[in-house]
């Protein structure tokens, strides 16, 4: 059971239409720009990002911070790459890679739990060994070619009606969107994750368990971020070990900007893809301009964090005030059956 | 919902005592519990009993134990000794979710459930209907409703929990707590924030679930409200069970009594003598310290009262009283709604500590340990620290003043401490609260607040104290003592003022302020079973 008030319906629909209104501006100024071919690069093009995000999504919604997408992703896609050139066939890396990827999100969720550290810190860490880790996989950017990766790009891409196609990337995308929003709003786990982030003293008390919810958090964060790193493998036919710097950051600015709140309880998977594509429509429009620095992406993107995360706080505020106005009422205590 | 035990055949007729239909098999039944925390005896040989279908109060001053017997029976902490009966049949609880199949269902105190999820989901964490994995999501909006209809609660179960206000939280987490159908519903002091028309609408949906045969143990400071509401009442004092009855036995002062261990002394002349007449400095100055109405929505009703120097102002109450909350109105703690405080006939800024402290007023709070004293610095930094922050960068101490202060307040006090260097927190309660006093007389304030100055103090340490104070109001302070122990403020004050239900009730000069009389006005004057059950 999903509802929300209209206190948290909000971000998520301002940031729609930012999006429209995004998508609207390129239309005008640009003849390609709302082209089929275009429409469908969105989506694939941020592929890796949205899964990574969905992960995170759920660490952010429990109240903590993943700091380890970057430097995972690279560990992963190195490690798959390095194993396909091995020899071995592309699924069994990338099943092997998920394995371990979604242990050591468990074990940073474990640390987390078990010593009850900072999971900023613990993340932290896990960043920094998991770059090195990649750097002791292979030093460079390895390159691969298998018969079925190029027969997945092939004969994997879904042409649908209206010219519009989706690349395998963008299909598992879209899974993994499903799944995400299935097991935040339909699953004990997933209402345990919300409570968590909500008020952790509260959910403890209210039977919520709190270490294994946190554990589980952690492992499906790594469970995407090792995802993650398979598509970009996948798609770039490479594995380089510095890929992915500073994802976990631009993963973090799109889930914000999604509506979901950084001190957690309240936002939703669907917000977060929506994130994404805000901040993909950003980057699309600026290089359609073509005179205009990338550093202006960044730029936008910044405006755009801050004002999000300055509308979630007036929402807060105003719905106290609410609060406060209907108990000074009396409007409530009427309701009470005598 | 119906309930087994709802006495359907005959609904209006109005609850009996349930001791008058005995036999009937308590609910509940624990006995012998033991509880020790390091250094404390948190329970010794506490016990209870709730029958079906009452209401019963749990009561006792602060350390007596309530919150330590609550968690006891909700399964939060294991006790040492002793057991616990639920329905005749014995029940180890090792955690919530044991205490709650065994039908036993706890609102905490100040839980505000999930604020940023709706009052379904609030209402069925944890227990919603699931296929397969999969929660069923009709299954839960029907669950939610019902929960609701137990309560009386007429809501969309759909709105943010975040949007109502306490009172209504409150009945939601009562809910939340019955959905499991429990049989035993304890509430720890849930009437703390609620006004009084909304503590009425919580009672009405009490007696309903007594007529369904629910035991309800209440936990709560107001007096009033348990004479109001409990069939019966046990008392608890320092882990230790003193008492249970049915609440038209017992009179409030016998309550009192029992929760406070204060006997009546048995003749007038038994009272410690009272100390001499005022000594006004001048009639014609302004008081050092003058409140107009001073209060506080549900902290405490508007209070009147002044004070010259060399005075001694004792506030006497029960917990709850409002005493310590109308002492932290007069520093600024918190921000009054109402009323004004003057010092030597200049008004204070309300609502502000550093306006108080400019005003010349000091206080040493309740809870020295977590409020006043910084425990890892030295006596010398915790001595010096108000008088840095009057000073400021610009003027700071010379080294050579800063150990003369030093030495003389640890000298003239007699602080026991190894050295100026010693960190406080490791000195005893007694030589704690002389620290703290210290740093408040290094300002020389014109009126000194104390709050609860000789808790956790032993006698030796206490009688020191108390001549401290004495010889401070000598030497022309204003002093308010808020105080749980009658015969400090009957020994040390040349007034008092009583409060009871956060209001005051009555006052006493010089050697009329005797420890029974202070008793006799916290008790009041009204009889416990006028007006008590409907």
């Amino acid at each position: 059971m999903n509802v929300l008030s209209s206190q948290h319906r909000l971000p998520p629909l301002a940031a729609g239409v930012i999006l429209l209104l995004l998508l609207a501006i390129g239309a005008l100024r640009f003849d390609h720009f709302l082209t089929p071919a275009n429409l469908s690069n969105l989506p694939a093009d941020y592929a890796f990002v949205t899964i990574a995000a969905v992960g995170a999504t759920f660490v952010i919604l429990s109240g903590g911070i993943d700091l380890s997408v970057g430097s995972l992703v690279a560990f992963t896609a190195v490690l798959a790459a390095h194993l396909i050139a091995a020899g071995w066939h592309p699924l069994a890396a990338a099943g092997v890679c998920l394995l371990i990827g979604t242990t050591l999100g468990a074990a940073m969720g474990g640390l987390i739990v078990a010593f009850d550290l900072p999971p900023f810190m613990v993340t932290l860490a896990g960043m920094f060994g998991l770059r090195a880790a990649a750097f002791l996989v292979r030093d460079q950017s390895v390159g691969v070619s298998h018969p079925f990766l190029a027969a997945l790009a092939r004969d994997g891409v879904l042409r649908l009606p209206g010219g519009f196609e989706a690349p395998p990337r963008s299909t598992l995308m879209l899974a993994v969107l499903l799944a995400g929003w299935a097991l935040a709003a339909r699953t004990r786990f997933g209402r345990g994750v919300y409570a968590l982030g909500g008020h952790e003293r509260s959910a403890r008390m209210m039977g919520v368990p709190i270490g294994f919810t946190k554990v589980r958090v952690y492992a499906l964060a790594g469970a995407c971020s090792t995802l993650a790193g398979i598509v970009l493998m996948f798609d770039t036919r490479s594995g380089n070990p510095a890929a992915g710097a500073g994802l976990e950051l631009a993963v973090i600015a799109s889930v914000v900007v999604g509506g979901t709140l950084l001190s957690g309880g309240v936002g939703s998977v669907l917000g977060t893809l929506i994130g994404v594509l805000i901040l993909g429509a950003i980057r699309m429009l600026i290089d359609f301009e073509g005179t205009l620095s990338a550093a202006w992406t960044s730029i936008a993107t910044g405006v755009l964090l801050l004002t999000f995360v300055a509308l979630q706080r007036a929402l807060i505020v105003w719905a106290g005030w609410r609060a406060q106005a209907a108990a000074a009422s009396g409007t409530w205590t009427r309701r009470v059956e005598v | 919902m119906p309930s087994p035990l709802r006495d359907a055949a005959n609904p209006q007729t109005p609850p009996t005592p349930p001791t008058d239909r005995l036999p009937a098999a308590p609910a509940l039944t624990a006995d012998g519990l033991e509880v020790a925390f390091p250094g404390v005896r948190a329970l010794d040989r506490a016990g209870l009993e709730l029958l079906p279908g009452e209401i019963h109060a749990l009561m006792g001053e602060n350390g007596a134990g309530k919150s330590t017997l609550i968690k006891v029976l909700s399964g939060l902490l294991r006790p040492d000794h002793g057991r616990v009966r639920v329905g005749g049949r014995a029940v180890t609880l090792h955690g919530l979710a044991d205490a709650e199949h065994a039908g036993i269902s706890t609102v905490f105190q100040e839980i505000d459930l999930i604020p940023t999820m709706s009052v379904a989901d609030n209402l069925i964490l944890g227990r919603e209907p699931t296929r397969a994995g999969w929660i069923r999501a009709r299954a839960s909006r029907l669950r939610a409703r019902a929960a609701l209809a137990r309560v009386g609660l007429d809501l969309d179960p759909a709105i943010g929990l975040a949007q109502l206000p306490i009172a209504v939280r409150q009945l939601v987490a009562i809910a939340r707590a019955l959905d499991i159908r429990a049989r035993i519903l304890i509430l720890d002091e849930p009437t703390s924030a609620l006004s009084p028309r909304e503590t009425d609408g919580l009672f009405h949906l009490l007696r309903r679930l007594r007529r369904e045969g629910v035991a309800v143990l209440m936990v709560t400071h107001a007096l009033a409200q348990a004479y109001e509401i409990a069939d019966r009442i046990t008392v608890l004092r320092n882990g230790a069970h003193v008492g249970t009855w049915l609440t038209p036995d017992l009179p409030r002062l016998a309550l009192i009594q029992a929760m406070t261990g204060h006997a009546q002394p048995a003749s007038p002349a038994a009272a410690p003598p009272a100390p001499t007449a005022p000594r006004p400095d001048s009639t014609s100055a302004p008081p050092a310290l003058e409140v107009r109405a001073l209060g506080r929505r549900r902290a405490v009703r508007p209070t009147d009262f002044s004070l010259r120097r060399g005075e001694s102002l004792g506030i006497a109450g029960l917990l709850g009283s409002g005493r310590s909350e109308l002492v932290r109105l007069l520093f600024g703690a918190d921000r009054p709604d109402t009323g004004r405080v003057f010092t030597h006939g200049r008004p204070v800024a309300p609502g502000s500590v550093p306006a108080a402290i400019e005003a010349g007023m000091a206080m040493t709070p309740e809870d020295r340990r977590a409020q006043g004293l910084m425990l890892d610095l030295s006596v010398r930094d915790n001595i010096l620290l108000a008088l840095h922050a009057r000073r400021g960068l610009t003027r700071p101490l010379r080294p050579r003043e800063r150990d003369r202060l030093v030495r003389h307040y640890i000298d003239s006090l007699r602080i026991r401490t190894p050295d100026a260097e010693t960190p406080v927190g490791s000195l005893s309660g007694g030589n704690q609260q002389k620290v703290l006093l210290a740093r408040w007389l290094a300002l020389q304030p014109t009126v000194l607040i104390l709050d609860e100055p000789t808790r956790g103090i032993d006698v030796g340490a206490r009688a020191e104290i108390e001549s401290l104070i004495a010889s401070l109001r000598d030497r022309g302070l204003a002093v308010v003592l808020v105080s749980s122990e009658l015969d400090e403020i009957a020994r040390l004050c040349t007034r008092a003022l009583v409060l009871r239900d956060r209001a005051r009730v009555g006052e006493c000069t010089g050697t009329a302020c005797t420890e029974s009389a202070l008793l006799a006005m916290i008790a009041g004057d009204s009889p416990p079973a006028a007006g008590a059950r409907p």
